[in-house]
């Protein structure tokens, strides 16, 4: 499972537009290249922002899907709700809002579910002072201490 | 002549509108939030501004990716509160105050600062949340509001020595409009957060004290971090805390600290706040009386 998402991120190649952004772990950065092959399914999300639009996609989300040039990656990851493979594919979540919202679903819902815990395991993370930055700063970091 | 006498720093969570518009302001989770801007409610009330400048980041509410000004300035006469996908958030209107954002436009255009004119804008959370928490639910907002939202949603936004400076072609461009006006200027966002990928919910207090204690004595420190510090340290959305360099810019370099206010959690969020007034605030305040 986690080796298919990993081949599906589209970020072979690219090149890092600040040294040291590729180096930071379980963070995705929304910069213009992301932001170009993320462009249609981000307006995608926008659309939702119209009650009629909402109505339309619910009824029918792939043939809604299909109105947009997206590619069959980034319909794929929207029919299944998969947070992260949206962001690998150049979703922001500001945009990934508009959808997740009219899911009825909330910013600590899916920020949760894209860190693998339930929303109660990290509704309890927070609680206890957020995630700590120790032993997070850096992969490279994490491969040494294996 | 006008004059900015003072700052506002603060964190602009959606879910505190939320809370605000649902009535949740005592509950045991919110309460010691709300509780943190009592001070803040009654200093701002006492002080009395015509005019607050609210630096704040839009989140795909009033500009999407089809256009993305890195900074742009509400030059309208009114902004009404943006639909985010639940409906707009029940407050006030925004009054703006047309002649001072179009002479600072002009003046800061001039100094270099090719910023974007918007004349028709709906302003989201990052605008009214901080609103509500200085001002409350008052039937009007108590002073005209001037937007100022900065591109921090699509990297690279301004670097933070840019914010720093372009606060202080705020300050000239205040100084130089004729009417006797008490501006306050807003700095919001952050603080520490990550809403996104695995790594989501990070929190990095020791990072934001150090950035709040160096905000107010050595803002020029401040304006050197770089991208990769706040996102590697404080997460991908603690960059908005560039935000706050341009209401610090703005103040003058000694400046006095009147309050501060750090909660964790709000939210997914560290919520952070800071007051700072410049040290000619009570005698112009005297001159005035």
């Amino acid at each position: 499972m986690a080796a298919k998402k990993k081949a599906a991120r589209p970020s072979k190649g690219r090149r890092e537009p600040i040294k040291g952004f590729d180096d930071v772990p379980g963070t995705t950065l929304f910069d213009m290249q992301r932001a170009r092959v993320g462009y249609h399914l981000n307006m995608f999300c926008m659309s939702l922002m119209k009650a009629e639009n909402r109505a339309e996609f619910k009824a029918d989300e792939a043939a809604y899907l299909r109105k947009f040039p997206m590619t069959d990656e980034q319909r794929d990851a929207v029919l299944k709700r998969d947070w992260n493979r949206m962001i690998w594919n150049g979703g922001n979540v500001y945009f990934l809002s508009k959808l997740f919202s009219s899911d009825g679903l909330s910013f600590q819902y899916v920020a949760a579910e894209m860190t693998g815990l339930t929303q109660e395991q990290y509704a309890e993370m927070m609680l206890k002072g957020g995630r700590s930055i120790a032993g997070n700063r850096s992969k490279s970091e994490q491969m040494k201490r294996g | 002549m006008a004059r900015i006498i003072a700052s506002v720093n603060c964190s602009h969570v959606p879910a505190i509108g939320a809370a605000w518009d649902q009535g949740k302001t005592q509950t045991p989770y919110w309460a010691p939030i709300f509780k943190g801007f009592d001070f803040s409610k009654k200093w701002i009330a006492d002080l009395k501004p015509d005019v607050v400048i609210l630096v704040y980041n839009d989140h795909a509410s009033a500009f999407s990716l089809e256009i993305i000004p890195t900074f742009a300035l509400g030059c309208a006469a009114e902004f009404p509160p943006a639909d985010e996908g639940w409906g707009p958030r029940p407050v006030p209107v925004v009054k703006g105050h047309p002649e001072l954002a179009s002479h600072i436009a002009q003046s800061v255009i001039l100094d270099e600062f090719d910023l974007t004119v918007v004349n028709k804008m709906a302003v989201d959370h990052g605008l009214t949340v901080p609103l509500s928490l200085m001002f409350g639910q008052p039937k009007e907002w108590p002073c005209k509001v001037i937007p100022l939202p900065v591109n921090v949603v699509v990297f690279p936004p301004p670097t933070g020595n840019r914010c720093y400076n372009f606060g202080k072609a705020i300050r000239k461009a205040v100084e130089s409009y004729p009417e006797d006006l008490r501006v306050v200027i807003f700095g919001t966002g952050g603080m520490s957060h990550q809403l996104q990928g695995p790594r989501a919910g990070l929190i990095n207090s020791k990072f934001d004290k150090s950035f709040l204690d160096n905000l107010v004595k050595n803002p020029k420190k401040v304006a050197k971090i770089p991208f990769i510090e706040y996102v590697r340290e404080a997460g991908s959305e603690a960059i908005e805390l560039v935000m706050w360099l341009i209401s610090r810019g703005a103040l003058h370099d000694d400046v006095r600290e009147v309050y501060r206010f750090y909660h964790v959690p709000s939210s997914n969020t560290a919520l952070g706040h800071l007051i700072l007034e410049n040290k000619t605030r009570k005698a112009l305040a005297r001159k005035r009386k």
